[in-house]
């Protein structure tokens, strides 16, 4: 197979699972005739139809609702929202609706649906089209959540989401929708929910990431291997469940930690993996975990601004640096 | 008055504002077209006459909420337009300080509430200004514009409920232009009208030709005067079309050409002009003259714009809570960079 883009990765995984699965179908604002505002639907209606791809006035409540409904009836909807911002508006049947259902009726009732959104910054978007919300419903029990970095995972990811029982957020970071790219395989394969990959070896230092922040990861790595350090990256890929015996054996190996992501610095994820850490590996640390994050500010627009807040590779760099000389 | 027996310079001066809109916005397309914008711009052009017609009735003590298609709205309401054009280039100068993109813009002392991208919920915030003006016995208005797609979303039903319920001096301002993004109206409701709902929150729904300024300043003067005298909230449609793509990066493909040809004639700057011309006299050297004064103001928005700086980086952390909350944002660089962590310091 040809290189191919995260988005086009993503478009193929809706197409085979839809191909695999009569009761899987796509809903959400203009994905069908038009493909989606990214394009990620492009050619689902022609070649599955109005039935199965499903155009919605711009209503994310109803989106979400309806596509639980349809979960319950024995359907497998992928919901999209056409930006990860405007997933507040269907907020209340995510969290209270979706992530509950299961619990509510004693495991009667699974929600077996994918929602989908881009996220994150890095194309002047404003504070509208640039958020990554993800700990948000990372922190609402019942509800997974996956964050692809490249197109192989993320076609694998979204596979695995579309076949799990319970219902999954899957947020896709714009900023590489057409950055990342490489050969797939030919054949069907699903990547797990719930396993990190290591993305490099490596001795002195472990840097934990996700999602766009992996790209500036590895653009920090290169550099700092030109210094002889050895940094071992993990992309998490799943926020929820968190992947703890790969992020363990890691830390337990290099006894220092970076955990680097784009969303606002607290109570982001990295802050929930410190606070892990501090419980369970306190005796295997050499020095503090520190965090490379975005400001607790809301996403400026100007790209000076845009840029300033952004974590980004020399963030990166410097976070190593501070712990490999602490 | 109704408005075609309106005075010549209040006649004049709504086309005038029409004009300035479509300029000023082919000036933007323009500027986009150079990589001075960085987001996405949304034009109007064709929908003109729908901020003309209903903000020509409104005093400085009144509110706006506009959206994203409203560029003639702010004009309206008085931002100056160097302002706005440094707002929409992501300049210091702009009122978001270049914090948030395009008309995501907002003002006081004109007082208008600035949009989010979230369709139709600033439908509710404006209902609370309007709730706010009741409070105090006041009659000023409150105005909020959405699009037919945006109301489809719950927002619009809670925040029409609640202005309907206490009688709020609430105009709200529909502009159907027939397509959400992509999605044709048919698909974003079973029924023809936004208008029609109306009815439902215990309030008046108007549907008016939107591409004549008149009807839609004549369907804004009764709702004006009802809000103003206490008789609460009305619901003006105006149908209309959109011209342009979504956006600028939108070639929409999906709006059929003959559509596209047919609306074309009911262009309402044209139509205006074909009925000043015949009625009050309007003629090429009065246009001329507009063109002119119109062409300056905005040579000189766009240098303006142009030549105003971007904000720091740094002012990124400003205005998250008032100054004196001693609130600091947790940026790595920021403090690592200020106080570098030298081993031995900390008390692990
Ligand atoms: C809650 C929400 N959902 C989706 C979007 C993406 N979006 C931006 S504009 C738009 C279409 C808006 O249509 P309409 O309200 O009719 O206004 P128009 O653009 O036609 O003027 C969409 C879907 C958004 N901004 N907010």
């Amino acid at each position: 197979m040809p290189e191919i883009t995260m988005l086009e990765a993503i478009r193929l995984a809706m197409k085979e699972e839809m191909e695999r699965d009569e009761s899987v179908l796509v809903l959400g604002e203009d994905v069908g005739i038009y493909g989606g505002a990214f394009r990620a639907t492009e050619g689902l209606y022609d070649e599955f139809g109005p039935n199965r791809v499903i155009d919605t006035p711009i209503s994310e409540s109803a989106i979400v609702g309806a596509a639980l409904g349809m979960a319950i009836m024995g359907y497998r909807p992928i919901a999209e929202i056409q930006f990860a911002d405007f997933i507040t508006c269907g907020f209340d049947q995510i969290v209270n609706q979706t992530a509950t259902l299961r619990y509510r009726t004693g495991g009667e009732m699974p929600a077996p649906l994918v929602v989908r959104a881009p996220s994150a910054a890095g194309v002047h978007g404003g504070l509208y089209h640039s958020q990554s919300p993800e700990a948000w419903f990372a922190h609402t029990p019942g509800l997974k959540v996956v964050v692809p970095s490249s197109a192989y995972d993320a076609k694998g990811l979204l596979k695995a989401a579309i076949r799990d029982d319970d219902p999954v957020i899957f947020f896709e970071p714009k900023f590489l929708y057409r950055r990342a790219k490489e050969n797939l395989p030919e054949e069907d394969y699903i990547v797990p929910l719930g396993k990190a990959k290591i993305l490099k070896e490596g001795g002195d230092v472990t840097i934990i990431t996700y999602g766009s922040m992996v790209f500036h990861c590895r653009s920090a790595i290169d550099k700092l291997e030109a210094e002889d350090l050895s940094i071992e990256l993990i992309d998490l890929r799943s926020i929820m469940p968190l992947d703890k015996s790969t992020i363990y054996d890691s830390v337990k190996k290099t006894n220092r930690v970076i955990l680097a992501y784009e969303d606002h610095k607290t109570l982001g994820i990295g802050a929930e993996i410190a606070a892990l850490l501090s419980e369970e590996l306190f005796e295997y640390l050499d020095t503090p975990i520190i965090r490379v994050a975005a400001p607790d500010t809301p996403i400026p627009y100007s790209p000076p601004l845009e840029e300033f807040y952004l974590p980004n590779e020399q963030d990166v760099i410097d976070a190593v640096h501070r712990v490999i000389e602490y | 008055m109704a408005a075609k027996d309106l005075p010549k310079d209040k006649l004049f001066n709504l086309y005038y504002n029409m004009l300035l809109t479509r300029q000023f916005e082919d000036r933007l397309s323009k500027l986009y077209r150079q990589g001075k914008i960085f987001g996405g711009i949304f034009l109007s052009t064709g929908q003109e006459a729908i901020p003309a017609g209903t903000c020509a009735h409104l005093r400085d003590d009144d509110v706006i909420s506009p959206i994203h298609r409203d560029l003639g709205a702010f004009l309206i309401k008085g931002m100056d337009p160097k302002i706005l054009m440094a707002q929409i280039l992501g300049k210091a100068t702009g009122p978001s300080k270049g914090r948030d993109s395009f008309l995501h813009a907002g003002s006081k002392k004109l007082g208008i509430i600035p949009p989010t991208s979230i369709l139709a919920s600033t439908i509710p915030i404006a209902a609370g200004v309007a709730f706010t003006f009741k409070l105090r016995g006041k009659d000023s208005v409150a105005v909020s514009y959405f699009g037919e797609g945006g109301s489809n979303r719950g927002d619009f039903h809670e925040g029409c409920n609640f202005a309907g319920i206490h009688k709020v001096p609430l105009v709200l301002i529909c502009e159907n232009n027939k397509y959400a993004y992509s999605t044709p109206v048919e698909k974003e409701m079973a029924i023809c009208c936004v208008s029609y709902r109306a009815e439902s929150y215990g309030f008046q729904g108007l549907l008016v030709d939107g591409n004549d300024v008149l009807a839609v300043y004549d369907a804004m003067q009764i709702a004006v005067e009802r809000a103003r005298a206490g008789g609460g909230p009305t619901l003006i449609e105006c149908m209309t079309y959109r011209i342009r793509g979504h956006s600028e990066h939108d070639e929409a493909k999906y709006q059929p050409e003959a559509e596209k040809q047919e609306w074309k004639k009911k262009d309402p700057i044209t139509r205006f002009k074909g009925f000043l011309t015949e009625k009050a006299g309007f003629g090429e050297s009065e246009e001329e003259e507009m063109l002119k004064r119109i062409s300056a103001i905005l040579d000189e928005a766009a240098q303006f714009a142009l030549d105003s700086p971007f904000p720091p980086g740094e002012s990124a952390l400003e205005d998250v809570f008032a100054p004196d909350e001693g609130v600091r944002s947790t940026h790595l660089t920021i403090e690592s960079r200020q106080k570098p962590v030298v081993s031995g310091e900390t008390n692990l």
